[in-house]
């Protein structure tokens, strides 16, 4: 009585089956991107990193030696924008889930957090390079790096701390009301040692994202190539993604040079890779401890 | 003649028994209410007779389910074809994201029905076999999430009637409803027995005791009694049900 | 004794909730101040100007930046076109002093130099000499074109970035606002069919398992830097389409558009995996309830129902398209045209700045030309960002 289609069914089984499989190819070539990307500079990279690459600096004109000033310079750019960016991003978290009137006070912060993660990192190497070098006299420096850097990852530590404060259960801050501890007491002793370990996944992430920036320090910090440490915070520094950026495109000797590109990339892409695994296994780690709980 | 037979069902989430040992036949065009506590398996045992726990992964069923003396579990059955011939109403209307028309349209095409002057008037028999033709037939262009809740659970009855299965079931369909709306599910549930067979899940008695023929009663994945519905409101033969439907339970 | 001391916390509290929205207010601020001096900067190259002969009527009004470049390309050649007398259009520049005048007239210290030009703009009538300012007799007879500042327009509709052209430099934004949606745009459609596949395997597809492995992946993909990107593009994808295509360089809007591509994934995939995820339950079943498969149900339920975070997903991976910067600027040539193919170098708003920036003198056009870029490219985002807050809103009600 219904004019329905013989075989119908058979018919968009099939389709089905032949569009799956089209999906899970393109899913996997996806991933073989990655994977292509990520080997191709392990393997172009492994025979350069040795103990020397990473603990000499470059001589002969960046065509011999090796990045430690550049490992030097990301380390000192990763403390200096967790030591503004941490602290700061933290209460910022705090004071949102916690203290802030819900609705539109919450709303307006969170609207203003995503804008500000949504502005382009070149964007803040502008607006580094105009308040912190120009205005405010650092001039290029670790500082204003730093503090440029910092902005940048501001948005996440925020939202990660957010997110980490959301997901513990109201009945934790009513039973220490209820015990006559204040709000503040509540959030040091309950919720921020409750929070801590998804906030402190969510800093190893923003180190990551750091470590790896190139465009805010272009006009902020980042030097062509120093002889020297840096002595204090108001000298430039080198930096392994600008180092990169440097070797691979103004290159005089691509020839002596390109290995020393894919080293400091293997470099970068083992920083990212440690943090990312350490991230995952720190959220499982705790994961299951909070399940046994 | 019996539609539907359940024979030995055991069903388990993982490891969890949470149908035991039932047997069950319903007959050709009869409505039978499934009664019991929250928790006790009538939603389970409900969504065996359309495989929709197949969805739900680690289950198992062990026994049989038969549908018009068919297996349905059977290897080589076409899942599709099977819930084409057995309708379900969930306890939430649960609309899709498109016009009033669409929605009801949706079972036919989804099926492979391309021909559009038959979908028009099957939709329309449909919703006038809802009695809701008269309330929509002016915005049949107009999303589904503009009608009222009550209406709303009368297109999801319209949506599972327009491919015409055979068996409807029904989760709870009046649970979310106000009493004005549950009255005209109620009368609608009593017209569809002319058409189809009907099983339906409630909480509330009164509307097993109104629609029904039948009536099974569960109690933690057992099936404790099954009868005339009439019987078993009146003369429970066990003592569980007898509490329950007086309202001296737990 | 605790409650001083617990407001003071609060207090402190308060000012770092708000400090998003203090550093997007500063951001806004500072890049106007430095930028805003573009349109009161000088058209013509510091510490020059033009001169014409005091019989040419033509409008000062007439002489903006890209008319300047356009007569000294010899694209205008009579002042007729400009609103003047029938006169051809005479170039002079410094170096044409040698063909008027010999050394010993210009002097040994080229002391009679101003007097020269004096005399050689005061006698041909459809001269136009761009002249240091230092070469301006102090009884100048001819008319000096001076306070033509850089427009808005000059800017908004130049069609040409050429920083060091003289006599004017050219800020024009459209080739490199074209150039930045051309590779965004193309990014997006090479992106978006991947996106959208992957992110349908993982939520409705792919086993618990396999999820759970992918996701970390995908995560991970985004974690890599933007130079390391980049660089790969620039050692692997941008010879390989010189190879294929045949192409003089390799470095190209295709090669910009392939990494930004792979760049946006990420994004596209988690935003509209979780908008997916979001489609109840009991929606997929009354639609598998009904006999549809689950792709049926997927096509005709769970994309429509998700539509909005799909299209939220795209916005933001367009806008991570654009901003991007580093991995743009290794891989597409940065050639300031308005781009007619994607086998052509191009360039973008984000890799001329970073590009540029370090050789513009604080202070000067240049300098506030970038930044200017950089209040285009904030508004932009800005304007992304909203769409997106837009759409999530939507989605909500
Ligand atoms: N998806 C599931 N996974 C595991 N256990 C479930 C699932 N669905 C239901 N159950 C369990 O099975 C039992 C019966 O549930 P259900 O059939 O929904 O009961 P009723 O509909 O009678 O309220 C309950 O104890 C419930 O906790
Ligand atoms: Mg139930």
């Amino acid at each position: 009585m219904i004019p329905y289609k013989k075989n119908y069914t058979t018919r968009k089984k099939r389709s089905q089956t032949l569009l799956f499989a089209l999906f899970s190819l393109m899913s996997y070539s996806v991933v073989g991107i990655l994977l292509l990307i990520l080997g191709f500079i392990i393997v172009k990279g492994i025979g350069v990193i040795n103990w020397e690459f990473i603990s000499t600096a470059p001589e002969e004109g960046m065509t011999k030696g090796g990045i430690f000033p550049a490992i030097v310079g990301t380390f000192y750019l990763i403390i200096g924008s967790a030591l503004f960016a941490f602290p700061v991003g933290i209460m910022s978290g705090i004071y949102m889930n916690e203290y802030a009137p819900k609705g539109k006070v919450v709303q307006f912060i969170r609207m203003m957090t995503n804008n500000l993660s949504g502005i382009p990192s070149i964007v803040f190497g502008l607006f580094g390079m105009a308040l912190f070098v120009n205005t405010m006299g650092f001039g290029d420096s670790i500082l204003a790096g730093s503090l440029t850097l910092g902005l940048l990852c501001l948005p996440l530590v925020i939202r990660t701390t957010e997110e980490a404060l959301k997901a513990i259960p109201d009945s934790y801050r009513e039973g220490s009301y209820a015990l006559g501890a204040t709000k503040l007491q509540t959030v040091r002793r309950i919720i921020l040692p409750m929070g801590m370990p998804n906030i402190i996944t969510g800093l190893i992430l923003s180190v990551g994202r750091v470590s790896g920036e190139t465009a805010p320090i272009l006009f902020t910090c980042a030097a062509y190539f120093l002889p020297h440490l840096p002595n204090s915070v108001l000298d430039q520094c080198m930096a392994l993604p600008y180092h990169l950026y440097v070797i691979a495109t103004s290159g005089t000797n691509v020839e002596a040079q390109l290995p020393i590109a894919y080293g400091t990339a293997l470099v970068l892409i083992l920083i990212i890779l440690i943090v990312n695994l350490l991230a995952n296994v720190l959220r499982r780690y705790f994961d299951r401890k909070v399940k046994t709980n | 003649m019996n539609k539907i037979e359940a024979i030995d069902v055991n069903f388990f989430y993982g490891k969890f028994h949470a149908l035991k040992d039932i047997n069950m036949q319903i007959e050709e065009r009869t409505v039978v209410a499934f009664i019991g506590p929250s928790g006790c398996g009538k939603s389970t045992f409900l969504r065996l007779f359309n495989r929709m726990n197949d969805l739900i992964p680690d289950t198992h069923l062990h026994g049989q389910i038969l549908i018009d003396k068919h297996d349905i579990y059977q290897k080589g059955v076409a899942v599709d074809e099977l819930r084409k011939n057995v309708g379900m109403v969930f306890q939430r209307p649960n609309p899709f994201p498109k016009s009033i028309f669409e929605n009801v349209a949706y079972g036919l095409r989804v099926n492979g029905v391309k021909d559009e002057s038959f979908i028009r008037q099957r939709v329309e028999e449909t919703l006038k076999g809802a009695a809701l033709w008269d309330e929509v037939k002016d915005k049949l262009k107009q999303s589904a999430f503009a009608l009222s809740g009550g209406q709303q659970q009368r297109l999801c009855i319209a949506r599972a009637m327009a491919i015409s299965p055979s068996i409807l079931l029904m989760d709870e369909p009046a649970s979310a409803l106000d009493p004005i709306s549950t009255a005209k599910v109620e009368e609608l549930i009593r017209q569809l027995k002319k058409d189809y067979t009907v099983i339906i899940v409630t909480h509330n008695m009164q509307q097993a005791a109104r629609v029904s023929d039948k009536t099974a009663y569960f109690y933690l994945g057992e099936m404790i009694e099954y009868g005339d519905t009439k019987r078993i409101f009146t003369n429970p033969e066990k003592e569980s049900t007898q509490k329950y439907i007086t309202g001296r339970f737990g | 004794m605790r409650k001083p001391f617990e407001r003071i916390i609060e207090g402190i509290l308060a000012c770092s909730g708000y400090i998003t929205s203090v550093v997007i207010i500063l951001i806004v601020v500072f890049l106007f101040r430095e930028a805003f001096g573009l349109f009161k900067s000088p058209a013509v190259e510091e510490g020059y100007t033009i001169a014409l002969n005091r019989t040419n009527k033509v409008s000062e009004d007439q002489f903006h930046a890209q008319t300047l470049k356009l007569v000294f390309d010899s694209e205008i050649t009579n002042w007729s076109n400009l609103g003047g007398a029938d006169e051809e259009i005479l170039l002079f520049r410094l170096d044409d002093l040698t063909n008027y005048y010999s050394e010993e007239e210009l002097g040994s210290n080229l002391e009679n130099v101003p007097d020269c030009i004096n005399k050689l703009v005061d006698s041909i009538p459809g001269i136009i000499a761009f002249i240091p300012k230092l070469y301006v007799a102090s009884n100048f007879k001819g008319r000096l074109i001076e306070d033509v500042a850089i427009t808005p327009k000059d800017f908004l509709a130049g069609k040409e970035w050429f920083p060091t052209s003289t006599p004017s430099a050219q800020f024009g934004l459209l080739p490199l606002i074209t150039g930045t949606l051309w590779v965004s745009l193309f990014a997006i459609l090479f992106a978006l069919p991947f996106g959208l596949a992957v992110s349908i395997y993982m939520a409705e597809i792919a086993h618990l398992k396999i999820r759970n492995i992918m996701k970390p992946m995908i995560e991970l993909l985004a974690g890599i830097p933007s130079v390391v990107y980049g660089f790969f593009g620039l050692v692997v994808i941008v010879p390989f389409i010189q190879k294929v295509f045949h192409l003089p360089v390799g470095e190209s809007g295709l090669a910009g558009s392939l990494v930004l591509a792979i760049m946006a994934l990420p994004t596209i995939i988690t935003v509209s995996e979780d908008a997916i995820r979001n489609c109840p339950r009991s929606m997929r079943e009354a639609s598998l309830a009904l006999g549809a498969s689950h792709w049926q149900t997927i096509y005709r339920v769970v994309l429509p129902h998700s539509f909005s975070g799909i299209s939220s997903a795209i916005v933001l991976g367009i806008g991570r398209a654009i901003g991007e910067t580093m991995a743009v600027l290794m891989v597409t040539g940065n050639a300031a045209v308005i781009p007619t193919s994607l086998l052509e170098p191009l360039r973008t708003i984000p890799a001329t700045i970073a590009a540029e920036l370090g050789e513009a003198p604080a202070g000067g056009a240049h300098y506030q030309a970038l930044f200017m870029l950089g209040v285009v490219l904030f508004f932009i985002t800005l304007t992304i960002n909203l769409a997106v807050e837009q759409i999530t809103k939507q989605q909500k009600s």
